[in-house]
């Protein structure tokens, strides 16, 4: 294996990872605040590329308005599921929450598929074909809008956590909804634009996967979706640089699964490294240890 | 007394096996209606296992389609690779009838194969990961699901990608009976001292380890019973489906499984059952609608969990009317099997 | 008296009844009379008398978008059929879907729901592993099953030799392909050394695989590098990375049109410019749209039929009329099975299970629209004459054609 070999796949893994870490950031938020899986979220990614899908094609946007507007829309949808599905079920059951995200999901994916067809959609060129040459080497203007896409959401959801009033009513409701309450935040509010923040990140990764992949299909949430919440678990979930980190992981196993031959068990690579960091640290990678009060 | 309860328990359902039996002689029941009564058999005991693990003891489990195609691969191997030998050999040492006959215990040894190697996997994911709470665990348990799929998909010598086929020489009467065993079982196991240590896990974990329940212990024992329903139900499933391949066994069996334990009502025997049955009928009642199927269940699946976040059944069982009036609780937990 | 242990019988009996009752009313979907002698019955039913053909198709699920696409083909023939009045003195085809989610075991209670709405024929499914769940099952029953798709060469001759009687495809089987894409390859890019990636999830893509693989080999040549993916999956580039790295002349991708698709796309992206080749998955829909035109040149596949053909064009704007989109390899495929079904029918004279066996069987030379093609009778397989088509600036042209063997 030559240096530049390694180079590439690390770069092809970061791009990767940084699309699964911006799914996971959505997952990670919701968990946080509410303790909920939100199966759907793959889902809303879904939404998200068939949302920029439409604008590209029908409304002929370029692609950051298109990508805007995927995000505001999915935005709006998470909220809508989230009023609609979870909020009656927040004083029950953490699975009765479970199943009615796992119907959510189906009805997301199955209700596209009615309105849409099954069929395979594709995009019209949106990036420009340009290939650099960094060293020996190819990075593609895709992956340096994917990074790029990532790394400012991620800076600006950093931003928005830790300085702005939202941020911090956010935090505190994560920290103890009853408590913040009484403190005069409107946690249903929070609870609302923590599902809007995160359902905007999947539309914009659900973008960015359409137009680099060029392929957009029903039920293409499932997979990724599945994967970006082992990468916020593995990160150690309720924790953003966790999901993150949780992401790259993710993203450099496969590939490094794939470069040494056996791209077949790639999947399960992912879930086995999984498995062992849960093992040896029940909480995830970036998971503090927290004392089960009695 | 007890006798007597085991009698007209054991009559009643043989009544009823009966009924089957002459209304598909009849006529009255098609193949497809034999079929989907054998899937809700194979269903219910996938439920019954899995509400043992998270309904009775509280462990969110969603890879039980691993478990389930562990042991269907284990049997549905042993059946179609020594199966014809073994039939063989035994219609020639024991002629036509009498090696049918010990033909079909042969085929039950390979269900019993199966549900021993589905435990013993459950032991094996069970030991290391029961550390991990909740939701860790539900993933752990979604990973080992996938894993033992993509194991399957690259071994060669079990058919991968082909998928491996197995003759079809298991029916409604092996199903059916399976399935009441199951129930049986699974029922006087949460009425032992095993089961309340079960559910007192459920309840509070640490209060329970404080009273001196080893909770490892029950556990993996929850986790190794439930494991093996999956791998006997799996091993139905191979052995009357005609061709098992891996990813009929995905992670969106685990869920449709989760699915109707929680519908029925976790920690309700009955509730398992009626979800089993409500899960099955519904999906093939729709199936002349494939498109609208999905977003149909989807959509009750929701608004059930909304108005009813406990389940059809919670945790109670569902009981006779004049029964209940009769029983006294007490009985119920000192006599109780 | 332990009350629960009642309750519990007591709410099996119930429900046991209901789903009885429940599955006989769901089950039907479409309205058959349950009174029809049983499809082994020897008396013939009445002039008029509607043909129940059952669809076994992916109607939902992950290959939801090929047998539907199936599906709107052998609608479209059957209703033609029945527009011109039938067969037969005016029988008429009736067609019952049933839906096998994508998925092996479904497969089988599709096809067992079949059975029990007395249909004398199944067409699909069009994967391989939900036909082999479905061949015990039309075998007992005595029904023909043609699978448009099923390319996998041991549905209808099993691994020992012996045919199975009931089981017809309207395909080529994966060898046959392998070896056309293989000897393309070596005769006409003059390739050395090739690189396969396949699919491992559905066995169409590994059977072309291994064929060409076998082909190529027997030449003297070298497989320099074989990958392996799963359908569906999206990132192909650290596989591509390992070719690229391995430097082959050629790259063998038989899988469908999605994935390799995606796989020309990051390829080209990778600066990865040998010929690529794959087999007729690439034909059965929007590839260029997925990889690009510019990607798309210097790619090669091989298929049954060639789209642009001007014999074709009365089915393509029938198509195009009846579903508001373009035909695909599958509705052509899905077409074709109807139409065989509809011959074997009419020389059969009626419905007689064992006269459509043998009907079928003895199809011989066969029109369907995308050529003709000889059906033999030891093996229940279609020979075809092979198009190779090129990709040049994101139109399909015509390259070579293969007579089969």
């Amino acid at each position: 294996m030559s240096a530049e070999f390694i180079l590439q796949q690390l770069l092809i893994g970061i791009s990767l990872g940084s699309i699964y870490a911006l799914i996971a950031l959505g997952y990670t938020m919701v968990y946080g605040i509410i303790q909920l899986i939100n199966f759907a979220h793959g889902d809303v990614m879904m939404v998200g590329a068939y949302v920029g899908w439409y604008c590209v094609t029908s409304l002929h946007m370029p692609f950051l308005p298109a990508l805007l507007t995927a995000m505001l829309a999915c935005a709006l949808l998470g909220v809508v599921i989230e009023r609609v599905a979870y909020k009656p079920l927040r004083k029950s059951t953490r699975l009765a929450a479970l199943i009615t995200a796992i119907g959510m999901s189906f009805f997301l994916e199955y209700g596209m598929m009615f309105i849409v067809s099954p069929q395979t959609r594709t995009f019209p060129p949106v990036f420009p074909q340009t290939i650099y040459h960094i060293g020996p080497v190819i990075v593609k203007y895709g992956d340096i809008v994917i990074i790029a896409v990532t790394v400012v959401l991620m800076t600006l959801l950093t931003l928005v956590v830790k300085y702005t009033r939202i941020g911090k009513a956010m935090r505190a409701v994560s920290f103890d909804k009853d408590a913040a309450a009484l403190m005069g935040i409107n946690v249903n509010n929070v609870i609302s634009a923590t599902f809007a923040i995160g359902s905007a990140l999947a539309a914009a990764a659900g973008v960015l996967v359409g137009v680099y992949y060029n392929t957009i299909g029903p039920l293409m949430g499932i997979m990724p979706g599945l994967k970006a919440f082992v990468a916020a678990v593995l990160g150690g979930i309720g924790i953003i640089p966790g999901a993150m980190l949780g992401g790259l992981v993710l993203g450099l196993t496969e590939v490094f699964v794939s470069a040494i031959g056996f791209s077949t068990w790639r999947d399960a690579g992912a879930f086995l490294i999984l498995i062992i960091v849960l093992i040896v640290k029940p909480t995830g990678l970036l998971g503090r240890n927290t004392r089960e009060k009695v | 007394m007890r006798w007597t309860k085991y009698l007209i328990w054991l009559a009643a359902a043989g009544a009823f096996y009966a009924l089957t039996l002459a209304l598909s002689g009849a006529g009255f029941i098609s193949r497809f209606m034999l079929m989907t009564m054998v899937q809700i058999c194979i269903y219910i005991i996938m439920a019954l296992g899995l509400n043992l693990i998270t309904g009775f003891t509280g462990q969110l489990s969603i890879g039980h389609a691993g478990f389930m195609s562990i042991g269907a691969y284990a049997a549905g191997f042993l059946a179609s690779t020594y199966g014809g030998r073994v039939s063989a050999a035994l219609t020639e040492a024991l002629g036509g009838a009498g090696g049918a006959a010990v033909y079909y215990i042969f085929i039950l040894a390979t269900l019993a194969a199966g549900a021993f190697v589905a435990a013993a996997f459950g032991v094996l994911l069970g030991l290391p990961t029961l550390r991990l709470r909740g939701d860790y665990l539900a993933i752990a348990t979604i990973g080992f699901g996938e894993i033992v799929r993509i194991v399957l998909l690259n071994t060669k010598a079990l058919g991968a990608s082909s998928g491996l086929p197995v003759k079809n020489s298991v029916g409604w009467t092996t199903a059916y009976w399976l399935m009441l065993l199951s129930v049986v079982l699974i029922y006087n196991f949460v009425n032992s001292s095993h089961g309340r240590a079960c559910i007192s896990i459920r309840e509070n974990e640490i209060a329970a380890e404080t009273m001196g329940i080893n909770t490892t212990k029950y556990k993996v024992m929850a986790f190794a019973l439930g494991a093996g329903l999956a791998g006997l139900a799996g091993g139905i499933y191979a052995n009357h489906m005609y061709l098992i391949h891996p990813n009929s066994f995905n992670f969106l069996k685990s869920f449709e499984i989760l699915v109707m334990v929680v519908l029925g009502g976790l920690g309700s025997i009955t509730g398992c059952i009626l979800g089993a049955v409500v899960m099955t009928v519904m999906n093939n009642a729709l199936s002349a609608f494939p498109e609208m199927r999905m977003i149909v269940i989807s959509v009750l699946l929701v608004v059930m969990m909304i108005f009813r976040p406990n389940g059809l059944m919670g945790t109670t069982e569902l009981r006779l009317p004049f029964r209940r009036k009769a029983a006294g609780g007490k009985e119920d937990v000192t006599h109780g099997l | 008296m332990n009350p629960r242990k009642n309750g519990i019988l007591c709410l099996l009996l119930v429900l046991m009844c209901g789903v009885l009752v429940l599955s006989g009313c769901g089950g039907g979907g479409a309205a058959t009379p349950p009174a029809t002698p049983p499809a082994g019955g020897s008396d013939e039913p009445a002039a008029g008398e509607p043909i129940n053909v059952g669809l076994n198709l992916e109607l939902t699920g992950s290959s939801a978008e090929f047998g539907l696409s199936g599906q709107n083909g052998m609608k479209l023939a059957f209703d033609k059929v029945n527009a011109e009045g039938g067969v037969l003195d005016g029988r008429m085809f009736n067609y019952i879907p049933a839906d096998n989610k994508s998925e092996a075991g479904e497969a089988t209670s599709a096809t067992t729901r079949l059975v029990g709405e007395n249909v004398v024929a199944i067409l699909g499914p069009m994967t391989t592993a939900a036909v082999l769940g479905s061949i015990q099952l039309v075998t007992d029953n005595n029904i023909v099953l043609i699978t448009p798709s099923g390319t996998n060469a041991r549905l209808t001759v099993n691994e020992d030799g012996t045919l199975n009687p009931w089981i017809f495809r309207a395909c080529f089987i994966d060898p046959f392909q392998g070896e056309v894409a293989a000897n393309f390859a070596m005769d006409v890019l003059g390739a050395e050394t090739a690189a396969i990636a396949y699919d491992i999830v559905g066995d169409y893509s590994g059977g072309l695989a291994a064929s060409f693989k076998q082909t190529f080999e027997a030449a003297g040549k070298t497989v320099v590098r074989e990958e392996q993916f799963s359908a569906g999956d999206t990132d192909f580039r650290p596989i591509i990375e390992n070719i690229k790295t391995a430097g082959p002349d050629v790259i063998f991708v038989p899988a469908y049109y999605t994935d390799d698709g995606r796989f020309v796309l990051q390829a080209r992206d990778a600066e990865v410019t040998v010929p690529i080749l794959g087999g007729d998955g690439w034909g059965s829909g929007d590839m260029v749209g997925i990889a690009g035109a510019e990607n798309m040149n210097n790619t090669f596949y091989v298929d049954f039929v060639y789209m642009d053909d001007p014999s074709l064009q009365d089915f393509v704007s029938e198509y195009q009329a009846a579903y508001n989109r373009a035909p695909d390899g599958f509705s052509v495929l899905g077409y074709e099975s109807a139409m065989m079904l509809v011959e074997a029918v009419k020389n059969a004279g009626g419905t007689d299970p064992e006269a459509l066996r043998s009907a079928l069987e003895n199809l011989g030379e066969f029109t369907g629209i995308s050529g003709t093609m000889t059906f033999d009778p030891e093996t229940h397989n279609p020979a075809k004459t092979a198009v190779i088509l090129e990709s040049v600036d994101g139109v399909k042209e015509f390259k070579q054609i293969v007579e089969p063997k």
